[in-house]
C-alpha cells in the first residue's frame, strides 16, 4: 500500500519475535512488513532456532535471526547489544509469544507451578522485552503485541486465558511509563487462527465453532492476514496517538451478546 | 522433479540423523517416528521444515499429524512431488 508515496513501513526495522512456521501469525507479520518496507530481524531460541531460521528464507527477503528466551534474564539483558550488530536503532517490536504448560489447561487443577510458567512467558515477557529493545528504540516507537481476549472466561483456555489477563493489563502499564518516552504500546486481539501454537490448545476446533456462530463477518481460522494487516497498520506512523489500546481483530465477535 | 521411493528415504534419513544424531541406516519404513527413533514434536517439525525445502513440497501442518511412519512421510512427500 503506497501513502503519499510511499510505502506503509517505509524505513522501519522492527525486532519481530513468535516466527516459528510459515502459519505463525508473526511469520505474516514479517512477510508484509518487508513488503511494506520495513527491516526485520527476528528471534527464536533453543532447538526452536533451526526452525525459524529455515522458516527466514521464505521471506521475501531473509532476515537475521537472534536467540531470545524471554524468561532468560541473560538473554534479555544483553538484547540491545545483540540486536545492535544488525540494526543500529528499532522502530518497533512484534510480541509473539506465550507459553502454558499443558497442566495450566485445567483450571481447577492447574499447579501454580504450571501457571507462574504461563504468566512469566506469557505477560512479564511484554515488560521484559520491551524494556530491552528500549536502549535501541527511536522516538514514535511501537510495540504489539498479539493477545486473545481476556475479558472473558473461555472454554478450554484456562489458565492460558488468566495469563492473557495478565499481558492484557502489562501492555497498559507499558504504556503508562513508555508513553514519555514516545513509545505507543497496543494490542491484537485475533480471534482463533490454526497456528502451531493453537493447535496446542485441546480442543481447539470449539473456538471454530463458537466464532462462526457469533462474529458478523465471515472469520477464516486459517487465514493470519487479517491479524498481520492490524499489526503492520499499529507499527506505522498511522496510530500517532494511540497507546494502551486492544484492536479487536475478530470479525467483529467482542461487540455481539451473541 | 520427481525422485524414487529409495531417493526420498534416503534424503529423509540424511534429515533425521542431522536433527537427532540417529544412525541413517535405522531410519526404515516401518519405524514409527515417535514410538522407534523416539522424535519429539519440536523435531518433527524441524524435520518437516528441513524435509519440504530439500524435497521442494509443502506439507500442511494437518498433514504432519498423518505422518506417523517413515513410510508415511515417504509416500506423502513422493505424491507431493508427483
Amino acid at each position: 500500500m503506497l501513502l503519499h508515496g510511499k510505502r506503509l513501513l517505509h524505513g522501519k526495522k522492527l525486532l519481530i519475535t513468535g516466527v516459528l512456521t510459515n502459519s505463525s501469525i508473526a511469520f505474516h507479520v514479517a512477510k508484509l512488513a518487508q513488503e511494506e518496507g520495513a527491516e526485520v530481524v527476528l528471534t527464536s531460541f533453543g532447538r526452536a532456532m533451526k526452525i525459524t531460521k529455515t522458516i527466514a528464507k521464505r521471506l521475501p527477503s531473509t532476515p537475521p535471526v537472534i536467540e531470545l528466551d524471554v524468561t532468560n534474564k541473560e538473554h534479555v539483558e544483553s538484547l540491545a547489544e545483540r540486536l545492535g550488530e544488525h540494526v543500529d536503532h528499532i522502530d518497533g517490536v512484534l510480541h509473539s509469544i506465550g507459553f502454558a504448560p499443558q497442566g495450566a489447561f485445567n483450571f481447577l487443577e492447574g499447579s501454580w507451578e504450571d501457571v507462574a510458567t504461563a504468566v512469566h512467558t506469557s505477560a512479564y515477557s511484554l515488560k521484559a522485552l520491551s524494556v530491552a529493545a528500549l536502549p535501541l528504540m527511536s522516538p514514535g516507537g511501537s510495540v504489539v503485541g498479539l493477545t486473545f481476549d481476556a475479558q472473558y472466561a473461555w472454554p478450554l483456555y484456562d489458565w492460558m486465558g488468566v495469563a492473557k489477563a495478565a499481558f492484557e493489563s502489562t501492555s497498559r502499564y507499558c504504556a503508562r511509563d513508555l508513553g514519555p518516552k514516545g513509545v505507543r504500546v497496543n494490542l491484537v486481539a485475533a480471534g482463533p487462527i490454526r497456528t502451531t501454537a493453537a493447535k496446542s490448545i485441546p480442543g481447539f476446533l470449539e473456538f471454530e465453532r463458537i466464532w462462526s456462530d457469533r462474529s458478523p463477518l465471515n472469520w477464516d481460522v486459517d487465514d493470519p492476514t487479517p491479524a498481520a494487516k492490524a499489526c503492520v497498520a499499529l507499527f506505522s506512523d498511522w496510530f500517532p496517538a494511540t497507546t494502551g489500546e486492544i484492536i479487536h481483530v475478530d470479525g467483529g465477535f467482542h461487540a455481539m451478546g451473541q | 522433479m520427481a525422485q524414487s521411493e529409495k531417493e526420498i528415504l534416503d534424503g529423509l534419513a540424511e534429515i533425521v540423523n542431522e536433527e537427532t544424531g540417529l544412525d541413517t541406516a535405522s531410519v526404515e519404513l516401518d519405524k514409527s517416528f515417535t514410538d522407534d527413533l523416539d522424535i519429539d514434536s519440536l523435531s518433527m517439525m524441524t524435520i518437516v521444515v528441513n524435509a519440504e525445502e530439500k524435497f521442494g513440497v509443502r506439507i500442511p501442518d494437518d498433514e504432519v499429524k498423518n505422518l506417523k511412519t517413515v513410510r508415511d512421510a515417504v509416500s506423502f512427500i513422493a505424491g507431493a512431488q508427483s
